[in-house]
């Protein structure tokens, strides 16, 4: 569906050329969630316009939907973009028109004829979930009702992509959630692809098939979900995961424990999908001679399976110790020894 | 009664002069709302980043614009002669004055059009943009309606300042209140003349600020 290759976008500076993105090549497939993850400035936003045409590559070629977006210009272009929708970190509606008229938009600009046009915002209100706030103007209306009509008004045409670039960026997260969860009902539904920026792990993990993550302009990791989180190969990567399977206090209480007891070993165990559902724990009191206490645990849904890290202190003898480990090693689960004494 | 306090004040002509003021104000803003929101689009669309980024159309635009908005409109007035004897045929009566009225006004317009303009979030027009829109579609349907409030509050700033001008139009044959005022209250001396074409003048201004604040309220929903 969408095809980038070798594509740079270099801006000239006063101190040399900046590489906003650096020989990037991406295949994202018709009917996936896809995310690009990065801190700010490293060149994601730049990417994801030159998926619509906002921006041109210096050199390299973006197909999408079977066009060359780099290359076509004027009413081909224009035609292009709207099958290509965007959504916006600020949303970006119209604050002089009602909920109604800013979804209108885009068919007005289609040239859609009025009768057929009341009834597609009409769908596109319920489909949103929208209903009885057809007549209000923007400023009435909430973060996430806001976004709401960004995503009406971004489907209003039957595009074939969803851009989203940081569309969730500026929501609280319980809004953020409602957001997500409407965007996967509308690519499970509508089979749409949806191409996504963002620079919170939370927004990849909950509803993205695969993602690349991006660092100075370079896409340095690439996979599905599920790979990256279980075993994360760049540092910027690790960080980023961290974002979501470890709170802060984790590490605070593992400091703590290591204080308090100055023996044992304290593990970080990592469950992928199905392992996520073994009774780990209570094999490993059964077979071995050691206490297990629990300190931290947690469980989180991806788009392809579950994906939990739990923190467990085990003390007892070493050489039982060492077994229990080796035992969990044996188990198909990530285990990292966090610290011992 | 009233022609005790106001002896020198023909009710009639005073009524007369009010039309002729009114009528010269009323073409003279609406001519400066086009020509001046043309002039503004253009400053705006040529502007660097922007849909017909231009730096000479840009330049030359801005140079005329900040000429003509400098120059004392009593001396522009006096340097459009030639310009509107050719244009109307005459230098006095009312269409006489509008050459000079719009030409004064429009440019001093364009500048208020221009940073109304550039008020508006420029993500807007990135998502209009994104949407497929030409930039016919960006100007009637972005463009304008977002900065609308600014445009009718720029014109109501630009319609009492043509009141003004058309006074001084008047100076020179122009017809109106400011001809009657200048003509009987400071030539002849009738001072009474003077402070009733005032006192007109100052209606016209308040009823044209409370139409264009009412309007502006009206329009914004920000």
């Amino acid at each position: 569906m969408i095809s980038i290759k070798n594509v740079r976008k270099i801006y000239p500076s006063k101190q040399g050329e900046l590489k906003a993105v650096d020989q990037v090549n991406l295949e994202i497939q018709e009917g996936e969630i896809f995310g690009v993850i990065g801190y700010s400035g490293a060149g994601k936003s730049t990417l994801i316009r030159m998926l619509n045409g906002l921006e041109l590559p210096t050199d390299g070629s973006v197909t999408v939907a079977g066009r060359v977006i780099s290359k076509i210009k004027g009413i081909e272009l224009r035609k292009a973009r709207q099958e290509i929708s965007m959504i916006f970190q600020h949303f970006n509606l119209l604050w002089s028109r009602t909920v109604s008229e800013n979804i209108a938009f885009p068919l007005e600009i289609a040239g859609v004829k009025r009768p057929e046009k009341e009834k597609r915002v009409a769908e596109l209100v319920k489909l949103v979930g929208l209903e009885g706030r057809e007549n209000a103007y923007p400023s009435q209306l909430s973060g996430g009702q806001k976004q709401r009509v960004g995503i009406a008004r971004a489907l209003a045409n039957n595009p074939k992509v969803l851009l989203c670039d940081e569309a969730t960026s500026a929501l609280d997260p319980q809004t953020t959630d409602s957001i997500l969860e409407l965007l996967v009902d509308i690519n499970k539904r509508l089979g749409l692809t949806i191409v996504l920026i963002t620079h919170e792990m939370h927004v990849i993990r909950k509803i993205c098939h695969r993602v690349a993550v991006m660092e100075s302009g370079r896409v340095v990791e690439l996979g599905s979900v599920l790979d990256v989180f279980k075993n994360p190969q760049q540092p910027i990567t690790k960080r980023f995961v961290q974002q979501v399977s470890e709170p802060e206090e984790t590490k605070e209480t593992a400091d703590h424990l290591l204080e308090n007891y100055h023996s044992g070993r304290i593990v970080q165990l990592t469950f992928i999908g199905e392992s996520a559902e073994q009774p780990l724990i209570t094999n490993l009191i059964r077979h071995y001679n050691v206490i297990v206490n629990i300190l931290q645990g947690k469980i989180s849904q991806t788009q392809s399976g579950s994906y939990g890290t739990l923190f467990i202190h085990i003390d007892g003898d070493e050489e039982e110790v060492d077994k229990a480990v080796d035992f969990i090693r044996s188990q198909q689960v990530g285990v990292e020894v966090v610290a011992n004494d | 009664m009233i022609n005790q306090y106001f002896p020198n004040v023909d009710w009639l002509i005073m009524w007369e002069e009010t039309k002729s003021t009114l009528y010269m104000t009323g073409i003279s803003v609406l001519a400066t709302f086009i020509l001046g929101t043309i002039l503004g689009l253009i400053l705006f669309l040529t502007a660097k980043g922007n849909m017909w980024e231009s730096k000479p159309i840009n330049a030359v635009i801005s140079t005329i614009v900040n000429i003509f908005r400098s120059i004392p409109f009593i001396i522009l007035i006096v340097l459009l002669i030639p310009f509107t004897t050719f244009l109307v045929g005459t230098m006095i009566g009312e269409n006489a004055a509008m050459p000079a009225l719009i030409i004064g006004a429009a440019p001093f317009y364009a500048r208020m059009v221009e940073i109304g303009l550039r008020e508006i979030d420029k993500g807007v027009i990135e998502a209009a943009k994104s949407m497929g829109a030409t930039t016919g579609t960006i100007i009637w349907k972005v463009l304008l309606p977002e900065s609308m409030p600014a445009l009718i509050s720029g014109i109501t700033v630009t319609a009492i300042a043509l009141v003004g001008y058309t006074a001084m139009a008047g100076a020179i044959g122009a017809g109106g209140l400011g001809s009657l005022a200048y003509n009987y209250g400071y030539q002849r001396n009738q001072n009474d003349v003077t402070f009733v074409a005032t006192v007109i003048i100052l209606i016209i201004v308040f009823v044209i600020q409370l139409i264009g604040d009412f309007i502006t309220s009206k329009l914004d929903k920000r």
